[in-house]
């Protein structure tokens, strides 16, 4: 083999494509190009990912960075209705922000350069998975080794749910008429949405997936319900969906509670037993997580007691 | 190389010349519907005979079965998705005529 791997043509033009689409949603003229150039940014890095030997990261990327915040911002810009601000940075303030920038860039690259080659977690993962309860070393650090950093992520979710809340202002985004292809097609896809979510919850312990992955198409199945007008939150619902909202993080903690008292470790789980409780924990967290991004989408959960 | 890798890259490189017609087309048709019309027909046509090519170089039928339904889910979804740019773009072209009137 005189070492040329065709691939390499595929990554170079990955790349370049990766740079293109950041610089083309930094550049493009209004809001909305912007957040389409941001997605297809998005498919592309979860290529790279794919390139890079990480699915885990590929899918979390494509389903979370590329789908469900594609969604996020177009409603978003949906709902500005305000004219765009005319451009109000001098060139001084350009140029500092740019120096800025690449001085913070030359600090990352020069931290980067100097690390030594550290080989990461992969030795210390590979000899305790056995441990662990599940053979996917990605699942085995998320939800055991280092489930609390997790564990903080879930409350970042419910923090951001919380904001949505209080900023409230609930713009209409369901349109009238959505044709004669919406329906079926809504038929189609949301009962595969929900399916597809709980094989990548049930993959999670073995292969590629996970709560996020799950809860990510999860809740693309029940944003095409809110956009077709199938599903219109009401009063009536509010109690329900706040418990499915906050019960991930309430049985993550009670999860983390438990375990402290049972075997004096937080989030260290009963010896043998760390499978079920992983399994737990993760269904409650795709649940949650599906229902706080599509309450993000919606506006906030819907309140109680208001007819 | 054997005859079933040559027939699956074969297939694989008319699916490319699909997406490079769509492309094309996307760039250089007038108007939002002659540019749907190259997009939705060359990506489902395309895409059908890139995941042929490759469903018969894996020669896996649990993997040429996911193939298909991606297949489909991407023909459903871009059918969809088209029809829905072209109804927002009718709706918006009937709006200006209107306030032109």
């Amino acid at each position: 083999m005189t070492g040329f791997d065709p691939l390499i043509v595929f990554d170079l033009v990955l790349a370049i494509g990766i740079v293109w689409m950041g610089w083309a949603s930094l550049a493009a003229r209004d809001a909305f190009g912007m957040v389409v150039a941001f997605m297809a940014f998005g498919i592309l890095v979860a290529l790279a990912w794919v390139r890079l030997g990480a699915p885990d990261v590929a899918l979390a990327e494509a389903a979370v960075g590329a789908g469900v915040t594609g969604a996020l911002l177009l409603r978003t810009v949906a709902g500005l209705r305000r004219p765009e601000p005319a451009e109000t940075a001098g060139p001084a303030l350009k140029a500092a922000a740019a120096a800025a920038s690449l001085t913070v860039a030359g600090i990352v690259a020069w931290a980067l350069l100097g690390t030594p080659e550290a080989g990461g977690y992969d030795a210390l993962v590979a000899e305790n998975l056995a441990e662990s309860g599940v053979s996917n070393p990605v699942t085995a650090v998320l939800l055991n080794f280092r489930a609390y950093d997790t564990l903080l992520e879930v409350v970042v979710l419910a923090a951001a749910l919380m904001a949505a809340a209080m900023v409230g202002a609930r713009q209409e985004y369901a349109h009238e008429g959505l044709g004669p292809l919406f329906a079926p097609f809504a038929r189609l896809i949301v009962p595969l949405a929900f399916v597809v979510a709980a094989h990548l919850l049930w993959l999670g312990s073995s292969r590629p997936g996970g709560a996020f992955q799950a809860g990510a198409v999860l809740a693309a199945g029940l944003i095409v319900l809110l956009l077709g007008r199938v599903w219109r939150p009401g009063a009536g619902q509010a109690a329900p969906l706040r418990w499915l909202a906050l019960g991930g993080l309430m049985i993550f903690a009670g999860a983390a509670c438990l375990s402290f008292a049972l075997t004096g470790g937080l989030l260290q789980y009963p010896a043998g037993a760390d499978l079920i409780w992983i399994v737990a924990i993760e269904s409650a967290l795709t649940v949650s997580i599906g229902v706080v991004l599509a309450a993000l989408f919606h506006g906030g959960l819907p309140k109680g007691g208001e007819g | 190389m054997t005859g079933i890798e040559v027939a699956g890259t074969a297939l694989i490189g008319a699916g490319c010349l699909y997406f490079l017609a769509g492309t094309v087309g996307l760039l250089r048709f007038p108007d939002v519907f002659c540019r749907l019309h190259a997009l939705t027909k060359a990506d489902n046509l395309g895409l059908a005979l890139v995941l042929a090519g490759v469903g018969l170089i894996a020669a896996d039928p649990f993997v040429a079965a996911k193939l298909a339904l991606i297949w489909v889910l991407v023909a459903v979804a871009s059918a969809t998705g088209g029809h829905l740019i072209a109804r927002h773009a009718l709706a918006e072209r009937g709006a200006n005529a209107e306030d032109a009137a």
